[in-house]
């Protein structure tokens, strides 16, 4: 007599591998297009250990239990006003950043998963796949509703995803996620799951969450918590990936390890943005840009990578210049976001003294030497009213897209950091080696891109002025410029009374 | 290197020069000033005497700085695409050998930024 109840594990492979079967009318090749012409051999799908066994129903039944808590904390966050216990009203330009710049990638991971839940061969790596589709699209829709709150009281909030496919700093998040959509499914889950979430997403969760409760931002903080278990899901699937390529031929290891090397290197770009945020958005930081590099990613980095070496698998190329640059990088993205700050659409502001001091005791080998004068010389030229936003536009990296501002850390701090390409007679900047690297391996991809700049210079961005750009991005001038002085400002003094935290101009 | 995408690429270049209406890209930085943070982008014509390329568009832009004005032109080290050289005032960029997306940089010695900062 057959049991009653099937126990977990074989309801889970019935659930799973029992939906999946070999096809008869249709060649296998012409049903899944995509998943041999990266040249990744995978002899067989059966050997793929789900890294968590999890039926769609059980999926449903704790999805819905973190949803049931998280809107009841955001029902009563707002209810209360729970905008008026932030530490200060310029702490949001970081949530302004986020939303426009963190929570699209979300959708695009979403996309990304569902076109991989439908063509990968293997079952139980489209079930996988077909889950964490519906959590980037939860965390898309819940982190818009956790946010939303502050639209209400806030500026530069209200068009998110329409600025996200225009505005010059957010094409360096939109650029990595279509970078990683247009390539195959294997290169895709490598970039978003392994080198994103597996590598580094602790780079930008951690310190953002643990951000938002320094600084008295419960909703984020009530959202993090509703993602982290989800996001736990996906480093283990990323990791579950790239030994699956590993253990399937030997022939995979080569490509693997060039994906490593070049999305390594466009998620730390990317999370270029995020250091500026930990560093000097947060009114209050928990932690510093570098102090969480050298944790994240030099110590659990370094030992995820001790371990899968015996796969052959090498550290990322170019890992010890971005451990280098973590001295810097923050200092320099802040500085051309303060110069572009007519150009933004969240509110810029200089470091107080208390924050400086804090910089310095953070970076004692490079703040006071090479970045402290800056801010000084532009708070002095604030007091004297003669400061004045960059006039230009600047040089992009044709491949991260980011300003190119990084320098040569190893041998001068203060020189910029220049490479070039030519491909078919024209030439292409980029930033770094590794960005130079990525450019020359596919040139034909590059040549692609949508680089703000030369978009607004070739006359597609609204006009040939700045108020005209922004207006196409749709950005009101109330949402830009110095943080003293703004709406959010007055609005947040009115309440407050007074503003300790960000130096009067 | 071998493409790799399944049906291979469309033939994009989207900054192709004739895209910029006339005008080529010029990139240009102010060594051991880097209180600009970047290189500046210009869209300019590749007729414009190099001498307006100083005049009118280097100087809106750079004049800004307390060092500018101390400038000795005759002493300023330039640098084309990497390489050394010496521009030719009244020839145009392109006679000059300045292309679409070059970088030219120049040096002021002597000038050493801000309180001697480099920015």
């Amino acid at each position: 007599m057959p049991a009653k109840k099937l126990n977990l594990r074989k309801r889970y492979e019935l659930l799973t591998r029992g939906m999946g079967w070999e096809t008869t009318h249709h060649d296998m090749d012409d049903v899944f297009p995509y998943d041999s012409f990266e040249g990744i051999k995978i002899t067989d799908w059966d050997k793929w250990e789900d890294p968590f066994r999890l039926t769609m129903d059980a999926y449903w039944k704790f999805q819905a239990e973190k949803e049931k808590k998280l809107y009841a904390v955001i029902d009563s966050f707002a209810q209360n006003n729970g905008q008026t216990n932030l530490s200060d009203a310029s702490y949001l330009s970081a949530i302004k950043l986020f939303i426009t710049g963190v929570t699209p990638i979300e959708y695009a991971a979403h996309r990304g998963f569902a076109h991989l839940g439908r063509h990968f061969r293997g079952d139980g790596a489209r079930v996988a796949c077909q889950m964490q589709a519906i959590d980037e699209l939860r965390h898309q829709q819940t982190q818009v509703h956790t946010i939303s709150h502050y639209n209400k009281h806030f500026n530069g909030l209200h068009d998110p995803f329409y600025q996200f496919d225009r505005v010059w700093y957010l094409s360096v998040p939109k650029s990595f996620a279509e970078d990683a959509m247009t390539a195959g499914p294997f290169e895709f889950i490598t970039s978003i799951s392994f080198a994103f979430e597996y590598v580094l997403t602790n780079m930008l969760f951690v310190p953002f969450m643990s951000g938002a409760a320094y600084n008295g931002d419960m909703a984020t903080v009530t959202f993090g918590f509703s993602a982290q278990s989800d996001e736990s899901r996906h480093m283990t699937l990323g990791l579950e990936i790239i030994k699956f390529m590993l253990e399937q031929h030997e022939d995979n290891l080569p490509i693997v390890q060039r994906w490593m090397d070049k999305h390594f290197w466009r998620a730390y770009r990317l999370l270029a943005l995020v250091s500026a945020m930990q560093d000097y958005m947060l009114t209050n930081s928990p932690l510093s840009w570098k102090e969480a590099w050298d944790v994240y990613f030099v110590e659990n980095g370094g030992a995820l990578f001790e371990d899968l070496s015996r796969y052959g698998l090498r550290m990322p190329k170019y890992h010890e210049l971005a451990t280098a640059e973590a001295d810097h990088l923050s200092h320099q993205v802040w500085s051309v976001f303060c110069l572009l700050g007519n150009a933004t659409g969240f509110h810029t502001f200089l470091p107080t003294e208390e924050k400086m001091d804090w910089l310095s005791e953070k970076y004692p080998d490079t703040f006071d030497k090479y970045y402290r004068p800056r801010f000084e010389h532009w708070a002095k030229q604030k007091e004297e009213g003669t400061f004045k936003y960059l006039e230009a536009l600047p040089q992009l990296c044709q491949v991260c897209q980011i300003p190119m501002i990084f320098t040569e850390v190893e041998t001068d701090p203060m020189q910029l950091s220049f490479r070039a390409s030519e491909y078919k007679g024209d030439k292409y900047n980029t930033c770094s080696d590794g960005c130079k690297d990525i450019f020359d391996h596919e040139p034909e991809k590059y040549a692609q891109a949508w680089l703000p700049v030369h978009q607004i210079f070739q006359g597609n961005c609204g006009g040939a002025t700045i108020p005209e750009v922004l207006e196409w991005y749709k950005f009101a001038p109330e949402d830009g410029g110095d943080y003293i002085g703004s709406q959010d400002h007055a609005r947040w003094q009115e309440w407050k009374g007074t503003d300790k935290k960000v130096k009067e101009a | 290197m071998a493409v790799i995408a399944k049906d291979g690429y469309v033939d994009i270049v989207r900054d192709k020069v004739e895209n910029f209406h006339g005008n080529q890209l010029v990139h240009v930085c102010w060594d051991d000033h880097l209180l600009f943070s970047a290189a500046q982008a210009f869209p300019l014509p590749p007729e414009m005497p190099f001498q307006a390329l100083v005049s009118e568009v280097m100087t809106p832009v750079f004049s800004y700085h307390p060092d500018f004005e101390k400038i000795d032109w005759a002493a300023v080290e330039w640098m084309l695409d990497g390489e050394a050289f010496t521009p030719e005032m009244d020839k145009s960029l392109k006679d000059n050998g300045v292309c679409h997306k070059s970088l030219i940089r120049f040096k002021t010695p002597g000038l050493m930024g801000i309180n001697g900062t480099r920015l």
